[in-house]
């Protein structure tokens, strides 16, 4: 181990560094001569002879979403990939690919800079305001949300179909089916099983089992630098709403009338639910508390890690007008941190995929508790709570 | 706030996935892994019921070989004694008949002794006859001779062996 250590140290120390004074000679040329030339003078003159790195606008360019898939830049030739946008304007129904918008507004549709409606797709109406028509585009996270979806049905439906083209009394799992079967067993006996009482955890798992690995999926593809990868999918708000609507479905719709009852009638002192319904109104509360919860824990979760990673790429940029020593420096440590952060994300998309999971599991487990094991599972709930938020104090 | 358009992607690939992976996906994993494992369990409990059932069938063995052990003891036994049996049995009737055989010998002896005392007798009165008619020739003189000649007859006569006297 500690030897892979020093290996993985000597590689970045070997490549950071003549990079690092290869782009520092190339852009400080003037300097070379003064060597004890002050930070502001360095400064001033990166600014004149390179762009300044506008740092926001680029960490929310990654984070965010837009109408193309931004692969790479070389030299001063982009490689995006355009995608179709598909919106419904005061003209109708439109439909096209987003690299018509780059020669400037097509049929009275633009990409709106700065303002409300900063990067989106906007029309003008009468008056002249900025109006967003209704916009089905195919952005670059539908299209990640689309090629991860692909990934887990391929690998799902892979998995299953070796179980229906071999007699599983026989033979041991292959290939896919081997590597899944121990993921899959893990979460349906130890989460779903274990929080979901009786036959009804045959019916939540389809759902429970889809969603973490889903969530998994997306998170993993989500760190990936490139393509097929690198869309911010499961930390964009939109995404997690959704799986948390599905949760709260799951947990609403099919509650047994010891649920309701416990929400509406809690078996608390009567003065706190008959003159003012003090308690009832928290669990009402509560109701939709729990998958807001699951929904923000998520997000931010792998928000807060992508952002984390490009910034501490973007030192490298930063630090190139700080001079060759402290730009290597720089970069070595940042690289150094950011494969450590590249790894720490990858325990964190196992572990937010497997919380979403087991507390949307809970959930649906308390929706279906019968009197006697209410405490139990109210006890469990509380520890795996206090676990996730361990979790998140990353 | 969360994107409408993104929202409704999101919703029409979730829930296109979640119905593919519902029908076609994890049911037939699941299934599966549960039969195997039912299997499993199965098996495992079928290979104890197997393993006691052996020992079962070590024990009922040693059961049964101790029991025709001791039946062969008992039968052994019950030889040996029927043989003393027969030995005594035998010996019994043997001390019986010879008893039986002396006894009866001994009748006969007593009722040799009986006819041969009778004979004696019978014999002793015809040589008292006879010395009667030896002495009655002899003249009889005086009765004093006459009865000392008797009394010497009839003891000369006593003298006389019973065997010589038989035949």
């Amino acid at each position: 181990m500690g030897r892979i250590i020093r290996h993985i140290i000597a590689i970045i120390a070997a490549v950071t560094f003549p990079v690092a004074v290869l782009t520092a000679n190339d852009r400080q040329k003037p300097d070379i001569g003064d060597a004890p030339a002050s930070l502001e003078a360095a400064q001033d003159n990166a600014e004149e002879t390179a762009p300044d790195v506008d740092i926001k606008s680029m960490l929310f360019g990654h984070i965010g979403d837009s109408y193309q898939w931004h692969i790479t830049q070389i030299g001063e030739k982009h490689i995006i990939i355009p995608l179709p946008v598909i919106v419904h304007s005061s003209t109708g129904w439109h439909c096209f690919m987003s690299s018509k918008l780059e020669e400037g507004p097509y049929k009275g549709l633009y990409c709106a800079e700065g303002g409300k409606y900063d990067g989106k797709i906007v029309e003008k109406d009468a008056s002249g305001n900025e109006i967003r028509p209704l916009d089905i585009s195919i952005t670059k996270n539908v299209a990640g949300l689309m090629i991860n979806s692909l990934i887990v049905v391929f690998l799902i439906l892979g998995c299953s179909r070796w179980y229906r083209k071999h007699d599983v009394l026989k033979e041991a799992p292959t290939g896919v089916a081997a590597i899944l079967e121990p993921v899959i067993t893990f979460i349906n006996d130890d989460v779903i099983k274990a929080a979901i009482p009786g036959d009804h955890s045959r019916k939540y798992a389809p759902y429970l089992l889809t969603a973490f690995f889903f969530i998994l999926v997306n998170n993993l593809m989500g760190i990936v630098p490139v393509f097929p990868g690198g869309a911010n999918t499961t930390g964009n708000i939109a995404v997690t709403l959704t799986l948390a609507v599905c949760t709260f479905i799951a947990v609403n719709l099919f509650a047994n009338k010891h649920y309701w009852k416990d929400i509406f009638w809690p078996d608390v002192p009567w003065w706190l639910k008959v003159p003012v319904p003090l308690i009832p109104l928290t669990e009402v509360l509560g109701i939709f508390t729990k998958p807001f919860a699951l929904m923000i824990r998520l997000f931010a979760n792998i928000m807060a890690g992508h952002a984390i990673i490009l910034s501490f790429v973007s030192i490298i940029f930063l630090t190139v007008k700080l001079g060759p020593a402290i730009n290597g420096t720089m970069s070595f440590i940042t690289v150094f941190f950011g494969i450590f952060m590249d790894l720490l994300e990858i325990l964190v998309a196992f572990i937010q995929a497997y919380v979403f999971t087991m507390l949307s599991a809970v959930f649906i487990g308390l929706a279906h508790e019968g009197e006697k094991t209410e405490e139990e599972a109210g006890g469990r709930e509380q520890i795996l709570v206090s676990e996730d938020a361990s979790a998140e104090d990353k | 706030m969360p994107d409408t358009g993104l929202l409704f992607w999101m919703l029409v690939i979730f829930v296109a996935v979640l119905a593919i992976l519902a029908k076609w996906g994890f049911p037939v994993i699941t299934s599966m892994v549960e039969k195997r494992k039912n299997y499993i369990s199965e098996s495992l409990a079928l290979a104890k019921k197997a393993d006691e059932k052996m020992s079962n069938l070590l024990k009922e063995q040693e059961r049964i070989i101790r029991e025709a052990r001791e039946e062969q003891n008992k039968i052994l036994k019950e030889a040996a004694e029927a043989r003393n049996n027969i030995v005594r049995q035998a010996q019994e009737q043997a001390r019986d008949e010879a008893a039986k055989i002396i006894a009866e010998a001994k009748v006969q002896i007593e009722a040799d002794k009986e006819s041969a005392i009778s004979q004696i007798r019978s014999q002793v009165a015809l040589l008292s006859v006879n010395v009667a008619e030896k002495v009655l020739r002899k003249t009889l003189a005086a009765d004093k001779e006459q009865k000392e000649l008797i009394e010497k007859m009839v003891e000369e006569s006593l003298k006389i062996d019973p065997d010589t006297a038989r035949s």
